[in-house]
Order: structure tokens, then C-alpha cells, then sequence
């Protein structure tokens, strides 16, 4: 049974359909968790937001009290939120800030009061019109309500922000690609080390990044305490969080749902969550954490939905984000169109990605579309193991960012599990689903 | 000269002021090249490197990055049909196919009468009402190709201008004004703070 006796957090207001006007927010409790942390020191802030032991949204799930941390000794530095939204299947940010953009921007200015930062930027992906617009609003309205501004509700801080549109590039949510698109360049991830952005970020500042869904948490922590926070969910995955469930089920959706106290199968097949597969189907696999993460089966559906407990068993949580096929889908056709997407999307820098995405494109197509060769699983998995050396989980790394060993998870996952599909494909030149 | 006309060259600047870098402002001032021109041309670039302290082959270089931004003309409008994973199980590539029979070109291509470009694209995170399909990057949410027909009779006919906005248009709320705290002023406050944070340590460790 899913558990639905956490509060909402960041989509406390999703019924409402004027959620993102100002009026709404502040009838709702808007700018109360602002108003309290500029009663209190930054550093009790920041405390505070550690207590809670929120784990970045954005995918890789690293502490954000941590990340701030890095920064405490260095007085001037930049915050840069991470809107640019693009693994696919993932769409909670997308939700935050068309629907959401008040909270987004109170979080914002609550972490930038506690980090002290002299400059923010929220770079959001260029495609989402609407959200770009509802955020400028946002920001708008908050310097008219004093939220922003000079001395800002009297408390002698004061702050601006800037939203700044992408234009188009997966790889921008690469945090050091999107200083660099920040800085108006090609979006190209800088060469570690450094590893962190904290030690040089934009403009060879220490620069903090973090997710439009993890500063959207933030008002409430700090109205509620963070260890209200840290007693919801289980282990290291505390509070909230947003899951984006899409693909064969018969209710997709965006699902606000307490960590660890749910597994995949109360998302998929509650009647109030993802209410099950379509009729006369059945689950065949489904990715756990966008198209970077390896694939699970039927046998993972009680897993809970947990960073840790989903890493331990080799794949990831990452982004959120669940794609659910059923018996009737190609797994060879999925993990085709998968790696599609990475080849279209490798920035090019280094040759394994490059190379190696459309290579393993090319013989993903024909395996797909005719032309497939008795060979040809070897050699991907060859392919695959160039690119990630081991092919374990996590995986290893032979490029600049983790673009590029991301690429072999839907390939290796779908041979894995499904290499009687390949063998098919090959005898029947092409798909025998279609 | 300017290409850019009077009031685009106006918010050109306002939007160089917004960060300390010039640079910074190129990804901005692209989409408002596009704005006006519904493509990046060759004089909007140049202009763009002026404002930025660019060359223009650098800003040809940066554009030619990403996705949204056309060095070619395009259609008014841009249809985007995505047919990454959660719109490929949803029926996503029969979707652009019968886009584009219904507007006329080929996926890539722009019709003959100069209205529509058709684009393959990536995810667009809206995978719960799949597949996804964007005008000029606004969902339309037209998940059948009977939805996706009427979208187009619209759009032919003109009745769906406000909603959507021409080629290039990205962002019609405007910032209501620049930076408003002075550089200088911020430096203090922070400097400030930063002192007191350390008396405050300083005091614990006592």
C-alpha cells in the first residue's frame, strides 16, 4: 500500500489553478519561510537547511548542505540554479516552475541569504516559453512585494536576480557546461579536476549549483524546521520528492511521494499513483531514474524508492523520472531511441562519447530496422565497455562528464535482460513487433 | 548602423547590463536576434559580437551549439514533435509522420508557403501527456493526429496568435527594469557580513 501520510511540499498548491500568481502564494503561506530566515543568522540557516539533509534533486543526488559548505569561507561568490531540465522522461522542474515559480524564487532568495552570494542566476531550459515567462513574473512581482531588491524587508540584505534562457542542449545540465553556456560559450563540461564548481565556477568563481527542485524545498524547511524534514522518508533519502512517472501505465503523472516509504509498485500500480498497466498487459522492465539509469524488471518492483536502496542494486534514482514498458514494447527499439538521444546530444569534446554514440546508434538501427548482423550484440557490448570500461555500476569513466558513460546503461540493460530480443531482431531482419 | 530596430537594440542593452560580463548576454541576445529576424542573420550576429566584445565567427560558433537557435529562415511556426522514450511508447514517430503529411514537409524541412518548420526534437519534459508536441516552443498538448490537424487549421487560419507568438519570440514578460542594488553597495553588505560571521565564530570559540 503507498503511503500517503507525508505532507506535500514543494506541490502543496497544485490544486490551484492560479498557483502561480503572486496573490495565491502569499495567501497560501508564501514568503513566511523568507521572512523567518532573514530573522536568523545565515549560518543557522544554512544549519539548518544541513539538519535537513536534502539531497540534491537534480540527479546526482550529492547534499546540498554539503555543497554549500565548500563555499563557507569564501565572501564573494555566485549561485546558479539548474532549470535546464532535459533527461528524458523527467518533467518536476518543468511542473515547479510554471506552476510553482514563487516558491522557486523564495527558495532562491533563501539560499542566497544564507550562502551570502552576491549573484544569482537561474538558467532555465530555453524550450519551456511559458516557465520562462511565469519565473520572470515571478521575479517581477518579488521586487515589487520587497522580496528582492535592496534592503530587502527591512533586514539590510540585499539581492538580485536574473533568469537567463538556454537554447537547446542536453548537455547544459552538466553543471560546469552550464557555467560555460552562463558565460556565453558553447556548452562544453569543463575538464576535472576541479570537481566541484565551489573551487572555480562562473567566472572562476567559487560558485555554488543547485536544482530548481531542491531550492523549491527550502521554504519549507525553514518554516517547519529541518528536522521535520530529515524524520520524513529513510536512511540518506530524507523528506520529499517529486517522481515523474511516464510510458504504459494508465495514469502517468507527477507524483509527490515521501522517500523510502513507497516502492515502484505502489507508484505503478496504486489506483491513486500510477494505477497499474494498460489492460491485458504486463510489466516487461522499466528505468528507475531517466535514461541514464540501468533498467530494472518485474523483480524490483518492491524496492523502495530510495537513493541508497536503488543504488545498491546497481542502477540509480537519479533524476526521479520512472518510464514503464510493457510486454508489448521493443526493448530493442527502446534502447535504440535512447541511444539516439545521446548521440544527438554528446557535446563532441571527447572521442569515446562522440565516436561511440553513433557508432552503437547506427548498430542499434539496424538491428531495429533491418540490416542487423549475428554479430552485432558482441560488438556493442565491446563498444559499450570502451566507453565505460567494466561496464559496472556505477559506471567507469573515460570522458570529460558522465554523458558519456551513461550511454552503455540502456544498451547493456536490454541485452542483459532481453538478449533473446537481439537474437530475433538478427534472424528477422528487423523488428518482429512491428 | 544598427540592425537591430530601436526598441530591440534597447533591450539588447538592458540585457548586457544584467551580468558583469558582456559575453554572458550572448545566449539572451541570440534569442532576441531571433525575435526580430526569426532566425539569427548574418547582420543580427554581427551586432550580437559588437554587444557581447565577441567576433562574429564566435558568436556563429556559439549559436551554431544549440538547438533552438536557426541560422537558416524558418516557418512562423516551429513544430516540434518529440519522439524520445515516453512519446516513442505513446506513438511518437507515427505522430511526426503524420505531421508531416498534414503540414506539408519534411521532418527538418519547412513547408512551401513559408508557415511551418518541422522538427524531430528531444525529450520536452511534459512525458505525462505524451507524445509532446511544442509550437514555437509553447505545448499544445496535441497527443492524436486529429488534435494535431485542428492545432494546424488554427494556426492557418490565424486564430491561436496570441497563444503563440511568431518564430522567435521566446519571452513576452519583459524585466521590469535592471539590476536594482548597485555592484558597489552589494560588495559592502557582503564584506560586512562576512565580518560578522567571523566575530560570531570567533565568539563560539571562545
Amino acid at each position: 500500500m503507498a503511503s500517503f501520510t507525508a505532507p506535500k511540499i514543494v506541490s502543496s498548491r497544485s490544486e490551484f489553478t492560479d498557483s502561480h500568481t503572486l496573490s495565491r502564494y502569499v495567501a497560501t503561506g508564501g514568503f513566511e519561510g523568507l521572512k523567518k530566515a532573514l530573522s536568523m543568522f545565515p549560518e543557522a540557516v544554512a544549519s539548518e537547511v544541513e539538519r535537513a539533509s536534502l539531497l540534491g534533486r537534480g540527479g546526482a543526488g550529492f547534499p546540498a548542505g554539503r555543497k554549500w559548505s565548500m563555499l563557507r569561507k569564501a565572501p564573494v561568490s555566485c549561485l546558479v540554479i539548474n532549470g535546464d531540465e532535459s533527461e528524458p522522461a523527467t518533467f518536476k522542474d518543468h511542473y515547479l516552475v510554471e506552476r510553482e515559480p514563487h516558491q522557486l524564487v523564495e527558495g532562491i532568495i533563501i539560499a542566497s541569504y544564507a550562502l551570502q552570494v552576491s549573484q544569482v542566476f537561474i538558467f532555465l531550459r530555453g524550450e519551456f516559453a511559458l516557465g520562462l515567462e511565469r519565473v520572470q513574473q515571478a521575479l517581477n512581482d518579488a521586487y515589487e512585494y520587497g522580496a528582492l531588491g535592496s534592503n530587502i524587508m527591512g533586514s539590510g540584505f540585499s539581492l538580485d536576480i536574473v533568469v537567463h534562457p538556454g537554447a537547446g542542449a542536453y548537455i547544459c545540465g552538466e553543471e560546469t557546461a552550464l557555467i560555460e553556456a552562463l558565460e556565453g560559450k558553447r556548452g562544453f563540461p569543463r575538464i576535472k579536476p576541479p570537481f566541484f564548481p565551489a573551487a572555480i565556477g562562473l567566472y572562476g568563481q567559487p560558485t555554488v549549483v543547485n536544482n530548481v527542485e531542491t531550492m523549491a524545498n527550502l521554504p519549507w524547511i525553514i518554516n517547519n524546521g529541518g528536522a521535520a524534514f530529515a524524520a520524513l522518508g529513510g536512511g540518506r533519502s530524507t523528506g520529499t520528492r517529486l517522481f515523474a512517472l511516464s510510458g504504459q501505465v494508465n495514469n502517468p503523472g507527477m507524483y509527490e511521494l515521501e522517500m523510502v516509504k513507497n516502492t515502484f509498485r505502489d507508484i505503478i500500480f496504486d489506483p491513486a499513483l500510477g494505477g497499474g498497466i494498460p489492460e491485458g498487459r504486463k510489466l516487461k522492465a522499466f528505468i528507475p531514474g531517466g535514461v541514464s539509469a540501468p533498467w530494472f524488471g518485474p523483480e524490483h518492483l518492491d524496492l523502495p524508492l530510495g537513493q541508497d536502496e536503488v543504488a545498491e542494486k546497481a542502477s540509480m534514482l537519479g533524476s526521479g523520472s520512472i518510464v514503464v514498458l510493457d510486454d508489448a514494447s521493443c526493448a530493442v527499439r527502446a534502447a535504440w531511441r535512447i541511444t539516439k538521444f545521446f548521440s544527438r546530444e554528446s557535446c563532441g569534446q571527447c572521442t569515446p562519447c562522440r565516436e561511440g554514440s553513433g557508432w552503437l546508434e547506427r548498430i542499434m538501427f539496424r538491428l531495429e530496422h533491418g540490416g542487423g548482423r549475428p554479430e552485432d550484440v558482441e560488438l556493442l557490448l565491446d563498444l559499450c565497455d570502451n566507453i565505460a570500461p567494466g561496464l559496472s555500476w556505477p559506471p567507469q569513466q573515460t570522458t570529460i562528464c558522465v554523458l558519456g558513460s551513461s550511454i552503455p546503461s540502456s544498451i547493456t540493460s536490454a541485452i542483459t535482460m532481453f538478449r533473446s530480443e537481439f537474437e530475433a531482431h538478427v534472424t528477422n531482419d528487423g523488428c518482429p513487433h512491428v | 548602423m544598427s540592425h537591430f530596430r530601436t526598441e530591440i537594440r534597447q533591450r539588447a542593452e538592458e540585457l548586457v547590463s544584467l551580468y558583469p560580463r558582456k559575453r554572458s548576454a550572448m545566449l539572451p541576445l541570440l534569442h532576441l536576434a531571433q525575435e526580430q529576424d526569426g532566425y539569427l542573420t548574418d547582420e543580427a550576429m554581427a551586432e550580437v559580437a559588437e554587444l557581447t566584445g565577441t567576433t562574429t565567427a564566435e558568436v556563429r560558433g556559439t549559436a551554431s551549439f544549440y538547438d533552438m537557435f536557426h541560422l537558416e529562415p524558418v516557418g512562423k511556426y516551429v513544430v516540434g514533435v518529440c519522439t524520445n522514450i515516453a512519446c516513442l511508447l505513446a506513438g511518437g514517430e507515427e505522430l511526426l509522420a503524420h505531421a508531416s503529411s498534414t503540414l506539408g514537409c519534411p521532418v527538418g524541412g519547412t513547408s512551401a508557403d513559408g508557415l511551418f518548420t518541422l522538427e524531430e526534437t528531444e525529450c520536452l519534459a511534459d512525458c505525462n501527456i505524451a507524445p509532446c508536441v511544442q509550437v514555437n516552443h509553447r505545448f499544445v498538448r496535441t497527443t492524436t493526429p486529429e488534435t494535431l490537424d485542428a492545432l494546424v487549421d488554427d494556426l492557418r487560419n490565424g486564430r491561436r496568435e496570441d497563444e503563440i507568438p511568431p518564430h522567435g519570440t521566446l519571452i513576452r514578460v519583459r524585466r521590469s527594469g535592471g539590476l536594482r542594488v548597485p555592484r558597489a553597495q552589494l560588495a559592502d553588505e557582503r564584506a560586512a557580513a562576512q565580518t560578522a560571521r567571523e566575530e560570531r565564530a570567533a565568539k563560539v570559540e571562545k
